[in-house]
């Protein structure tokens, strides 16, 4: 008879309860191991959504550390809690409408002159981003700066949450990097698609997709072989 | 002589002309200026409060990237930059438990040794280059245009960090007379021009601003000339509402130090930027036979 | 207006709250009004800047529902031409804080038009926010 494989068990408060969990987990899987039930705060489950930010502190240290729920492993001892979305100040703007002149991020984001370069949101980023130097380069008008600074950023909204500024800093760098392909360097490919798109290049795939039912459509979607997608193109 | 340079973020966008015509006629005094690698806003005002650390932040990480650069000197060229500055680190300088804080926050840099110092551009020229250098490479005739030197609060208040007296300031009208042109003695040099209440309360700058202007060419200038883009919005931009309040009003010019030097040294429009400011200073130089006609035409 | 004048207003923790964060003896004031007479705000101001001081001095803490303490301008030509020392500016940034650090903001950013954040320079954003946000 095989040994059976005893796995671990570390201790990981959730939300100030104790729980025993397996070693080698996910936070996000340990979580759900505990009993929890992902209704908001996880997407894709990658590190790509920005849904699953997490927030914990370790046994006998006093720093708070900033992760994503789906990417980092539970640590015995941890002490953690979700932060599955931050109401952070978005500033509605038309892209089109945007003028060259003067700072466009402080036209709508005038609080990014509130800043004082505390470096809080770098050392709350999970993404590992220069998240005070994309700020700066806002303010600096740097906007090549800022959008390649923030390039990685997954919006997950732990950066803001800790500002002292109240800065929704990935909302900043959204604004940069839109202000950045419409100024600063447009990008061929996407006038290429646009292009084709407006001759209608797609629009017999699109009436097909309308046209077929439910069970056809997810059919569709198991049996689309990515691989083949890629090399079509 | 090298020295690394701290820009401050509105001379990256109002007060590039600033900018350009400083680094081009320092370079022609053999002052080499270097940006300073990942410098970050330095706040623009001291913290008046003796309880506040998080405000001293900001100036402290600038020092620590002089030091990482491995320099122990740095040169600005704003008024607010260069007393916000002096005044952090003068006060970090003095206390070493505040400075062991601020360090301490700022774990992930290296720490600050408290040995960097900040000098305004004015000074470098007063003190290594000396005035009477600059005057010998001055090739552009400036025909007795009259200029008014502004000063404003920063460069000279409080006492501790002022780059000369605070009630009787000579720097500026020494540059002025060495560069060749004619210095105006205005009172009203050292008034405050309302600074930050431009955002909301812009009746108060144009009070501030038709008060200065109107004194500087009462008294003969047919330009201000000045070193902060702040005091530069303010009595050159904020004209235009200064105007719309007082219809008796009418305006001069405002230039930086600088774009008063590089003219001197035979440098125009690349570097001046004339072109940023509100009241076009062009138009009276071309009267003055200071720039030709046509030649601000190819400005960029 | 009247004030009533008592040991208990000017040892008050209002009085010493302003000292502690302000760092400046107000009690070194003799009211010469050099301060109230270079102040560029002077002619917006309900009180004087000495007057202000005054009422500090006194306890009196509606001098921080007026607009003056909003409307110095941090340039601090009270501060070198007092002839005992005092640095006014500190006091007026004191009072301000008094405000600000309840979370309460004297610029409403969200009500600057966008035509007027275009033309502003950061260096005029940055200082105002500094002095009057929180
Ligand atoms: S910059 Fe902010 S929102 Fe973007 S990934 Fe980093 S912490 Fe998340
Ligand atoms: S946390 Fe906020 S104030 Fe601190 S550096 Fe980042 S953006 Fe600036
Ligand atoms: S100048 Fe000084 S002593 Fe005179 S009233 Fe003002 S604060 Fe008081
Ligand atoms: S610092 Fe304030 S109170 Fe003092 S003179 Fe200047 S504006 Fe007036
Ligand atoms: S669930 Fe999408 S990043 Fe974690």
């Amino acid at each position: 008879m095989p040994d059976k494989v005893k796995t671990k068990m570390i201790r990981v408060h959730i939300m100030g309860k104790e729980h025993l969990v397996p070693e080698g987990l996910t936070i996000m899987k340990a979580m759900e191991y505990a009993g929890y039930r992902f209704i908001r705060g996880a997407g894709c489950r990658a590190g790509f959504c920005g849904a699953c930010g997490t927030v914990y502190r370790l046994k006998g240290d006093y720093k708070l550390y900033f992760e994503l729920a789906c990417q980092s492993a539970a640590i015995d001892g941890m002490s953690l809690t979700q932060l599955p979305f931050v109401p952070a100040n978005k500033a509605t703007y038309t892209v089109r409408l945007i003028k060259e002149t003067g700072n466009p991020i402080l036209k709508f984001y005038p609080e990014v002159a509130r800043c004082v370069s505390c470096n809080t949101c770098t050392k709350a980023c999970p993404q590992q981003l220069e998240v005070m130097d994309y700020i700066q380069a806002a303010l600096k008008n740097d906007i090549e700066k800022a959008a390649k600074l923030s390039f990685d950023c997954i919006q997950c909204g732990l950066c803001a949450i800790r500002c002292p500024a109240e800065i929704a800093q990935y909302h900043v760098g959204q604004l940069a990097r839109r202000v950045y392909g419409k100024f600063v360097k447009k990008s061929n490919q996407l006038n290429k698609r646009l292009n084709e798109t407006n001759k209608g290049k797609f629009n017999s795939e699109l009436d097909e997709l309308m046209k077929m039912d439910k069970a056809a459509i997810k059919q569709k979607y198991t049996e689309r072989d990515l691989e083949s997608l890629a090399k079509k193109k | 002589m090298k020295i690394p340079y701290y820009p401050g973020c509105t001379l990256k966008a109002q007060g590039l002309g600033f900018e350009t015509s400083a680094i081009a006629s320092a370079k022609a005094v053999d002052i080499e200026m270097m940006e300073l690698q990942r410098w970050n806003c330095c706040g623009t005002v001291f913290s008046l409060a003796s309880d506040d650390l998080m405000h001293y932040i900001a100036p402290i990480r600038n020092f620590i990237r002089v030091q990482e650069a491995g320099y122990d000197k740095v040169v600005t060229l704003c008024s607010m930059c260069y007393n916000t500055m002096k005044r952090a680190n003068l006060l970090v300088k003095n206390d070493s438990e505040k400075l062991k804080t601020l360090n301490d926050f700022m774990y992930r840099e290296e720490d600050y040794k408290g040995n960097v110092e900040i000098v305004h551009l004015l000074e470098l020229l007063r003190d290594e280059i000396g005035f009477e250098t600059i005057s010998k490479k001055v090739i552009r005739k400036f025909n007795e245009l009259k200029v008014a030197p502004y000063y404003g609060c920063m460069l000279t208040r409080p006492k501790e960090v002022g780059i000369d007296d605070w009630e009787e300031p000579q720097i500026m009208e020494n540059l002025i007379t060495a560069l060749g042109a004619e210095v105006v003695d205005d009172p009203m040099r050292g008034e405050c021009c309302g600074a930050y209440h431009t955002v909301n309360s812009k009746d108060l700058v144009a009070e501030r601003t038709r008060m200065i202007v109107t004194s500087a060419k009462n008294r003969g200038a047919d330009i201000i000339v000045l070193s902060c883009p702040l005091c530069e919005f303010n009595l050159g931009t904020r004209q235009k509402d200064t105007i719309e309040i007082y219809s008796d009003f009418s305006g001069i010019p405002v230039l930086y130090f600088t774009q008063l030097m590089a003219l001197a040294l035979g440098m125009g429009k690349e570097v001046c930027r004339f072109d940023l400011h509100y009241v076009d200073p062009r138009p009276l130089l071309i009267e003055k036979g200071i720039i030709e006609e046509g030649e601000e035409k190819n400005a960029r | 207006m009247y004030l009533k004048l008592s040991v208990k207003n000017t040892e008050s923790d209002f009085v010493k709250k302003i000292e502690e964060i302000s760092g400046e003896n107000l009690m070194k004031c003799n009211q010469c009004g050099k301060c109230s007479a270079g102040c560029p705000s002077v002619s917006r101001m309900e009180s004087l800047p000495n007057q202000v001081i005054r009422r500090v001095q006194l306890g009196d803490e509606s001098v921080l529902e007026d607009d003056t303490i909003w409307l110095c301008a941090s340039c601090f030509t009270c501060a070198v031409r007092c002839p005992k020392g005092v640095d006014l500016s500190k006091v007026m940034e004191a009072l301000r804080l008094l405000t600000l650090r309840k979370n309460v903001n004297y610029t409403q950013i969200e009500k600057i038009p966008r035509d007027e954040l275009e033309v502003l320079p950061p260096i005029a954003l940055v200082s105002n926010f500094r002095k009057m946000t929180s």
